[in-house]
């Protein structure tokens, strides 16, 4: 068979000499924050997270317009409309940008491209901080402007009812929301079990911690230093005192820092199949 | 240039990859052939850092995978086609990975246009996509960063026959560049007609390797005859090894000339003689994995 022969004459062949290139240069680490800001919002589930946040932010806004008394018509209302669902739904994000590394496998891409997971997981951790600043920024920008136009159908004067402190807190409290997302995505690293475990997380312990508050006297006690959303809540409220940052910090430690150094411990050795 | 020095990978008491050495080399086309859990897609990962090695140690192109400064400018990798994000469109799949790179974000299109997807096709979501084009996609992303070495599992899975043809004409072309190439698979006439180099692995062991055509040499001769009896003895009297592959044909450990020269001296007639490249080879894979194999376990 001829193709025998051909196959016989290429193999003796020296191999051709590829012009020796010049090694490219290290991928700087603001290109993978670059990257990874993209790939948070440019798959299907972030497009539609997105809508989801937008429309129940307009439609909070308008719920208010149309039928909060005039008394209400302040901006810690309108920018409540759009900061909730955002506090809601973004840390949704920071899971997904951890788990569907794992769970749609787009991380064997991923870690090929840059072989270093420290650095990826540093910038999806950067990133979901930063996104979650920004969007109090714009739930903030966004809620001044239904403030004024609330205010100007209502016929009364616009009320700013937040302080440049409670904005802080805010920023702070969303910032750590997203956190929270980001380690149960890399505790977790799979999105079903990451976003079930966001809602037991955020929705069903904190209920359960406060019967428990009403029937037991020493928890009741220790729940502010334990229970990590309890003592949020504040953040939430306004002012927080020496006490109300200690307690954040102890139950943070145990409900945050804690499984998230759990976490980045087992990503760095769980294989990427 | 691929070196894989000692290479072992265990997984509780498994050895998934047993002292594995191998060279894949520029300019060649190098196959990584065995049966399905045979350990090849384990020394790929192991290869790309993608899971540690227990012993031993790969390098590409001189260095660690780690140690590459961008990866993706150097050595293309496709280890499983199914492997991407299922929301996001083929075109966005290749702009992330030429922004990771540091690429301009257009040579997404010059490669949806390369790997034969339509703009169409290229603005659907991974989702929607067949596995073969999925593994269009997936060589796109191995091509885009204009890499010397090409690491693809399986690569042909999926492709119709069209796209085979394609495929093995678009790693000759990049081999006959100066490229390394290595491809692993399952199916050994998918990969005898396109590697220069061959690499078979069977329960995470290297059962044999070296170029094509030693392979092929090692598999003998076929050759047909009305006489196959008379022939067969004067072949075994000659201290040529001769089985018998069919009913007037014999295979015998031997090159095509000395078979010709004994039958002459016989006196025996000859339909047919030739090397026993394709049939040899896929006696050979057989033969060399049986004990390893699935079936072997049986038998």
């Amino acid at each position: 068979m001829s193709t025998t022969t051909i196959e016989a004459t290429k193999a003796d062949v020296p191999p051709a000499a590829r012009p020796a290139r010049e090694a490219p240069a290290r991928i700087p680490f603001t290109r993978v924050l670059q990257v990874e800001l993209i790939k948070m919002f440019d798959t299907r589930s972030g497009f539609w997270l997105m809508v989801g946040i937008a429309a129940s932010a307009l439609i909070a806004t308008g719920a208010v317009i149309a039928f909060a008394p005039d008394d209400q018509i302040v901006y810690d209302n309108f920018g409540a409309a759009v900061g909730v669902p955002m506090v809601f739904l973004l840390p949704v994000m920071a899971i997904l940008s951890v788990t569907s590394e794992w769970s749609q496998r787009s991380g064997l891409t991923t870690f090929t491209l840059v072989p270093h997971r420290n650095r990826v997981l540093a910038a999806k951790a950067i990133v979901a901080m930063a996104v979650g600043a920004v969007s109090i920024a714009v739930a903030l920008g966004i809620g001044a402007l239904g403030n004024l136009v609330g205010a100007g159908i209502a016929g009364v004067d616009p009320v700013w009812d937040i302080s440049l402190s409670q904005a802080l807190t805010l920023t702070f409290a969303n910032v750590m929301n997203l956190m929270i997302g980001f380690m149960l995505g890399v505790l977790i690293r799979n999105s079903p079990g990451a976003v079930v475990g966001y809602f037991v997380y955020g929705f069903v312990l904190p209920p359960l911690t406060m019967l428990l508050a009403e029937l037991n006297g020493w928890w009741k006690d220790a729940q502010p230093w334990l229970d990590f959303n309890f003592a949020q809540g504040p953040l939430y409220d306004g002012e927080m005192s020496g006490t109300e940052w200690a307690h954040l910090a102890t139950s943070g430690s145990i409900w945050l820092l804690l499984p998230l150094a759990v976490g980045l411990f087992l990503v760095r050795r769980s294989e990427v199949k | 240039m691929i070196e894989v020095s000692h290479l072992s990978r265990t997984y509780g008491g498994l050895r998934a990859v047993d002292d594995v050495t191998f060279t894949a080399r520029p300019g060649r086309v190098t196959g990584f052939l065995g049966p399905n859990g045979a350990g090849k897609s384990t020394t790929m990962r192991v290869m790309v850092g993608l899971t540690p090695a227990s012993s031993g140690s790969a390098t590409v192109l001189g260095r660690h995978y780690a140690d590459l400064p961008n990866p993706g400018r150097e050595v293309g990798v496709l280890l499983d086609a199914s492997a991407q994000h299922a929301g996001r469109t083929g075109r966005e799949t290749l702009r992330i990975a030429a922004r990771t790179m540091g690429l301009p974000t257009a040579r997404a299109d010059e490669m949806v246009d390369r790997v034969g997807l339509t703009p169409t096709e290229a603005s659907r979501r991974v989702k929607n996509y067949s596995l073969g084009m999925r593994q269009r996609l997936g060589i796109a992303t191995a091509l885009i960063g204009d890499p010397e070495v090409l690491i693809l599992d399986e690569p042909a899975n999926g492709l119709d026959p069209a796209g085979i043809r394609w495929m093995r004409d678009l790693l000759r072309g990049f081999a006959d560049e100066g490229g390394t190439v290595l491809l692993s698979s399952h199916l050994l006439h998918e990969i005898e007609v396109i590697a220069d180099d061959l690499v078979v692995i069977g329960q995470g062991r290297i059962v044999a390797q070296g170029t094509k055509t030693e392979l092929l040499a090692a598999a003998g001769t076929l050759v047909r005859s009305g006489s196959s009896t008379e022939l067969s003895q004067a072949l075994t009297a000659s201290g040529i090894t001769v089985t018998r592959s069919g009913a007037d044909v014999l295979r015998a450990d031997a090159e095509p000339e000395l078979v010709g020269k004994v039958a002459l001296s016989a006196g025996i007639a000859l339909s047919e003689l030739r090397a026993a490249d394709g049939a040899g080879l896929e006696e050979m894979f057989l033969e060399l994995t049986a004990e390893t194999a699935r079936e072997g376990v049986a038998a």
